[in-house]
């Protein structure tokens, strides 16, 4: 009888330790596909390592629902077709949870037709507006939508009451795109464009399309790209003494750029989110404890901070948040949750979700920004 | 007899879903196989048997995926009308570019294919307006057969598994026709070919044609699979990769170019968990095998299998020689 009693015990704690092994062995899994090498390296490079960071910080704190966090991680090297042929690995073969990610607007594209047919939440981290319009059920974004940009740059301009713009842009995704949004939007602002030169994003010299620039009566020029390019066309314009205000995009947002463009910088404006600028903001603003606090924690880490590893940290906690509201993994639960996102305060600014706005973000999110003495200013 | 090796080919392509359903290397790795080896094969018989070099293939393959996609998601035209618009267009293109390009020889005809496939990169990058630029075209809708619509992944590796094997056979019976007699005279010496009767310019560009068109074929295929595409899946670095095919299965084998492109795309798939060293095994692996098996994969070991199973033969004969020998004695 004791004999039995015994062996008993023994066998339901073995039970349990089973059923605790058991659990602690499905971690929860999130899949991540980014351009960490490649022209648009400086853009993956710091969403992955903020991802990671995310991920043991979660871990550290003893995981998510009681689960640990695990994360599932490719790097397209900004090739479309490498993106699609690792969303389609994640979800087959790594059966994630959800997915965080798509650096670029080509690689999100390339992956939307995908997750749709699989039904997997899918948070992006890239610009353009097409992958949130039409809206599609699983899939969002927390990066600024190019026309949020563009928006911002004409408010600017109307302010300065200058009418007349010069645009030159790379042949890139986010080039394109970019350029399609001004043009849609220069009427709007009552602008007129007298010049539209456009240039190859591996070019090393742009002179010819700013001499170009230089004989029409443009009131200011809007260079957007990323890269090396916006440097050259930035170095290029103080080069040819163009004296004209020249506006970037968010996508120079970060200290290479300013390092790149060297003296030619000052003066710059572009929309940037207000992670580059934390430390000025006034204290009242609800960012900036978010925004200070990553900082610290990605430069004792990492170094320099860019608002793109914000992205990634944005996307990351939107996910977390709402998985513990949905309490499971559950694909269909998540993302409705993911679309009840309300007042939930990012380092890109204030994300409120609705079935219409897979992202959330209005121009507020967006601060001009004026590079000045090789450091970013506000100018609102 | 002579398609035996076909239907060993077939019959395992057509168990290997039966026996491991919803398995990821072979529901989606190999579809993926299955259009590379349809350009392979399709690429090798102008590489393999003509001896023209092309390094713009891709371009073919790109005009079959962007006339489907642009003709079923502007147009709103059904699939298979699309896809034969698709190779249409495409084989007129080849044709017309034949005509200059392939006065040209080795590295002078490499060079105008490579240029020509840059060009065509370039255009469906620039011409936003119809193939969607850099960011490519999306919602392609799925290929739908006579009413038999293709959207799931066992659906697509039958319809791909299915042109696969088409192309095998279509290039099998090619190589042993009058055309591929011709062709492979041609690649021997082109004087000599016409000293036979042979039209070699005439020869060399019907190869061609037909080599593009089964680039259209597998494009229109890609396009419809992938229900996106982009710039990117055209550009000159899948031009090289196709050549790398050919030449690592084993130039002018039609199974060769299966078995390359089969290998480079099973390679590609398990060494993304290298991450950083993926690049770096990828090229000692492709070294390796060009040092040690410079006719190619898959002709190199048949061969070397073949010699050892004759060398066996003849061994055993020699035993018996022997052993009659003593006899006698």
């Amino acid at each position: 009888m004791r004999k039995s009693g015994f062996l008993a015990s023994v066998l339901a704690v073995a039970l349990l330790i089973g059923v605790n092994l058991l659990n602690a062995a499905e971690p929860i899994k999130i899949g991540t596909f980014l351009t960490v090498t490649g022209p648009a390296s400086f853009l993956g490079d710091p969403e992955l390592k903020t991802l990671q960071m995310a991920v043991e910080d979660i871990n550290a704190k003893g995981g998510l629902n009681g689960r640990q966090v695990e994360l599932v991680h490719y790097d397209t090297g900004g090739n479309a077709r490498e993106a699609l042929n690792f969303v389609k690995r994640l979800i087959r073969r790594d059966n994630i949870d959800l997915i965080v990610g798509g650096t670029t607007s080509g690689d999100t594209l390339a992956a939307i037709p995908e997750v749709e047919k699989a039904g997997i939440p899918l948070l992006s981290l890239a610009g353009a507006v097409e992958i949130i319009e039409p809206v599609r059920k699983w899939v969002f974004k927390v990066a600024h939508t190019d026309r949020m940009a563009a928006a911002k740059i004409f408010g600017d301009l109307r302010k300065r009451n200058l009418s007349k713009i010069a645009l030159i842009t790379g042949d890139g995704g986010f080039d394109k795109s970019g350029r399609t949004q001004i043009l849609k939007l220069a009427s709007e602002y009552g602008t007129t464009l007298v010049a539209d030169e456009s240039y190859g994003n591996k070019d090393t010299d742009m002179t010819t399309q700013l001499t170009k620039i230089r004989a029409t009566d443009a009131q200011a020029i809007i260079n957007f790209g990323f890269g090396q390019a916006p440097a050259i066309v930035t170095k290029n314009i103080k080069q040819l003494g163009i004296d004209l205000p020249v506006y970037q995009s968010h996508g120079v947002a970060s200290q290479t750029f300013i390092d790149l463009a060297g003296d030619a910088a000052e003066g710059v404006r572009l929309p940037a989110a207000a992670l580059v600028v934390a430390e000025q903001l006034p204290d009242t603003d609800p960012q900036k404890p978010i925004l200070l606090a990553y900082k610290k924690a990605y430069e004792t880490k990492y170094g320099p901070v860019s608002t793109f590893g914000g992205h990634a940290y944005d996307g990351m906690m939107i996910a977390i948040e709402a998985i513990k509201r949905a309490g499971s993994v559950d694909k269909a639960q998540v993302r409705d949750e993911i679309e009840k996102t309300q007042g939930f305060i990012g380092t890109a600014g204030v994300f409120n979700m609705t079935p219409e706005d897979h992202m959330g973000l209005n121009l507020d999110a967006f601060k001009m920004v004026e590079i000045h003495n090789g450091a970013w200013k506000i100018v609102e | 007899m002579r398609l035996t090796g076909f239907f060993i080919f077939a019959a395992s392509v057509a168990l290997l879903p039966v026996l491991f359903p919803d398995n990821y290397f072979v529901t989606v790795v190999g579809i993926a196989a299955g259009l590379h080896v349809i350009l392979a094969v399709g690429l090798n018989l102008l590489i393999g048997y003509a001896g023209q070099i092309s390094l713009g293939h891709a371009a073919f393959f790109g005009m079959g995926a962007y006339a489907s996609a642009i003709l079923t998601t502007r147009f709103d035209w059904p699939g298979l009308l699309a896809m034969l618009v698709g190779l249409l267009v495409t084989g007129t293109i080849a044709w017309l570019l034949a005509q200059p390009i392939l006065r040209l020889r080795g590295h002078y005809l490499a060079m105008a294919t490579l240029g020509f496939g840059v060009i065509v990169h370039v255009i469906l990058v620039q011409a936003t307006h119809w193939t969607g630029g850099p960011d490519g075209l999306g919602e392609i809708p799925a290929l739908s057969l006579l009413g038999w619509i293709v959207d799931d992944d066992q659906r697509w590796y039958g319809v791909i598994a299915a042109a696969m094997l088409l192309s095998i056979w279509l290039s099998l019976n090619l190589v042993d026709s009058r055309i591929g007699r011709a062709l492979r005279a041609v690649r021997g010496s082109e004087f000599a070919a016409e000293m036979m009767g042979i039209d070699a310019t005439r020869a060399k560009t019907q190869i061609f044609v037909v080599s593009a068109l089964f680039a259209a074929f597998a494009g229109s295929l890609f396009a419809h699979q992938q229900a996106f595409i982009s710039p990117d899946s055209f550009s000159l670095m899948i031009s090289v990769e196709l050549v790398t095919m050919v030449v690592l299965g084993g130039i002018a084998s039609t199974f060769g170019a299966a078995c390359g492109a089969i290998a480079l795309t099973l390679l590609h798939e398990s060494l993304v968990v290298f991450e950083d060293y993926e690049l770096l095994i990828h090229g000692a692996l492709l070294m390796a095998v060009m040092i040690f098996l410079p006719q190619g994969l898959f002709v190199g070991l048949t061969q070397g299998v073949r010699r050892r199973w004759i060398s066996r033969i003849a061994s055993r004969q020699d035993m018996k020689g022997e052993r009659n020998s003593t006899v006698q004695q």
